[in-house]
């Protein structure tokens, strides 16, 4: 399973399916903008014009490429209950996401059900990865003293594609490893690099494993599954917007929602899967299943201002 | 002081006597980050107590969120 289907994402699942994999379940809440075009090989120009979900675009191209490989592909903001109804029957959860709260939720996902995940992330020039193998190595909690916050990801400084590949060359080489079950030749060791500075450390962390871990120790509680813990409202990556996420998921009517919104100032676009309202200062995109991301914005009373106005 | 960095060669003002400094000094003190001494980690708690010297090998990993 790999949740995301950004620069990680795409480039992992192509791997994957050209490689044969038999089944492959794909997740991502966003849909296809230019700029990703840049480093996210799976899409195309028209699918940004389009702003086709990328769930749904790297589905067909993925199907297109390998037909035999049976691919579930979900246009969804997956959290707790979305992964814990994904995660049956998966041997293995590849990160592709851009933030450490999902990353924290799949970290005790994985202790919960006992299925390997391999953490991955990269920005500007700069890539880390690590295995993590419950019951044998230290988690991600049990590495980060700390949730690293927003800032940390959300670089103005972008990403160049080498940097995507590196990492996806570390992270795809692991996830073949533990699919053929060859687990002797695992890394076990906490990788990262930076192409432009020509650095490279991998580092053993095995010694920061903490028994009382409260996401893979003796007492362990999964913290990041109880309800508290979930950000209904989140900052996105560097891209100015702010994603608000009903509590309860919703199956939103798009075209009674164009015909109120048409009567608004401001433009009107949709497509089956989402629909786009412009004003002059912001652009909200509503997706089927009730989420929204208000773009030209990072503060999310605004945000909660702007969706409360144009959609109740 | 010359210390091997990332496995470079860096000079540092010999003022920097500990960890935390030399964070501060790389600008990386807001970051959460990994650090290997002479092939041993040095938990968070023990940065600001942990000395460097002349010739210290030093892996400094942070974590990032994008994808
Ligand atoms: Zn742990």
């Amino acid at each position: 399973m790999i949740i995301g289907a950004g620069a990680l994402g795409t480039g992992s699942a192509e791997m994957l399916v050209r490689a044969g994999i038999g089944k492959i379940t794909l997740a991502d809440r966003d849909y296809v903008e230019w700029s990703n075009l840049q480093r996210q090989q799976l899409y195309t120009e028209e699918e940004a014009e389009q702003r086709t979900p990328k769930a749904v675009a790297a589905k067909r191209r993925l199907s297109a490429i390998n037909a035999e490989v049976d691919i579930r592909s979900h246009v969804m903001d997956v959290s707790v209950e979305e992964m814990e109804r994904l995660i049956e029957g998966v041997d293995l959860i590849l990160d592709a996401s851009d933030n450490f709260d999902i990353r924290m939720v799949i970290n005790d996902i994985s202790q919960k059900y006992s299925i390997p995940w391999i953490y991955s992330a990269c920005v500007g020039s700069y890539g880390i990865s690590y295995t993590i193998l419950p019951g044998e190595t230290p988690c991600l909690n049990c590495l980060l003293e700390e949730v690293p916050m927003g800032g940390i990801t959300c670089d103005t400084v972008g990403i160049i594609s080498p940097a995507v590949q590196m990492v996806l060359s570390f992270q795809i080489s692991e996830a073949l490893k533990i699919l053929v079950e060859d687990r002797l030749h695992l890394r076990n060791k906490l990788v990262s690099f930076d192409l432009w500075k020509n650095h490279q450390s991998t580092i053993k962390v095995d010694m920061l494993k903490k028994a009382d871990c409260l996401s893979c120790g003796a007492e362990r509680s999964y913290p990041y599954l109880s309800f508290s813990n979930q950000t209904k409202t989140a900052v996105l990556c560097g891209r100015d917007t702010v994603q608000i996420r009903p509590s309860q998921r919703l199956d939103r009517d798009l075209e009674s929602l164009d015909k109120i919104l048409s009567k608004r100032k401001g433009e009107v676009k949709r497509n089956p899967y989402l629909l786009s309202f412009s004003t002059s200062n912001h652009r909200l995109v509503v997706f089927k299943d009730g989420r929204v991301l208000i773009h030209g914005t990072k503060s999310i009373a605004e945000a909660k201002t702007l969706y409360h106005r144009y959609l109740g | 002081m010359i210390l091997t960095v990332n496995g470079d060669q860096v000079e540092i003002p010999e003022a920097i006597e500990t960890i935390t400094e030399l964070l501060q000094h790389f600008k990386l003190y807001d970051k959460v980050i990994i650090v290997e001494k002479n092939g041993e980690i040095l938990e968070k708690a023990k940065h600001s107590e942990s000395l460097i010297s002349d010739k210290d090998s030093i892996e400094l990993v942070h974590f990032v969120g994008g994808g």
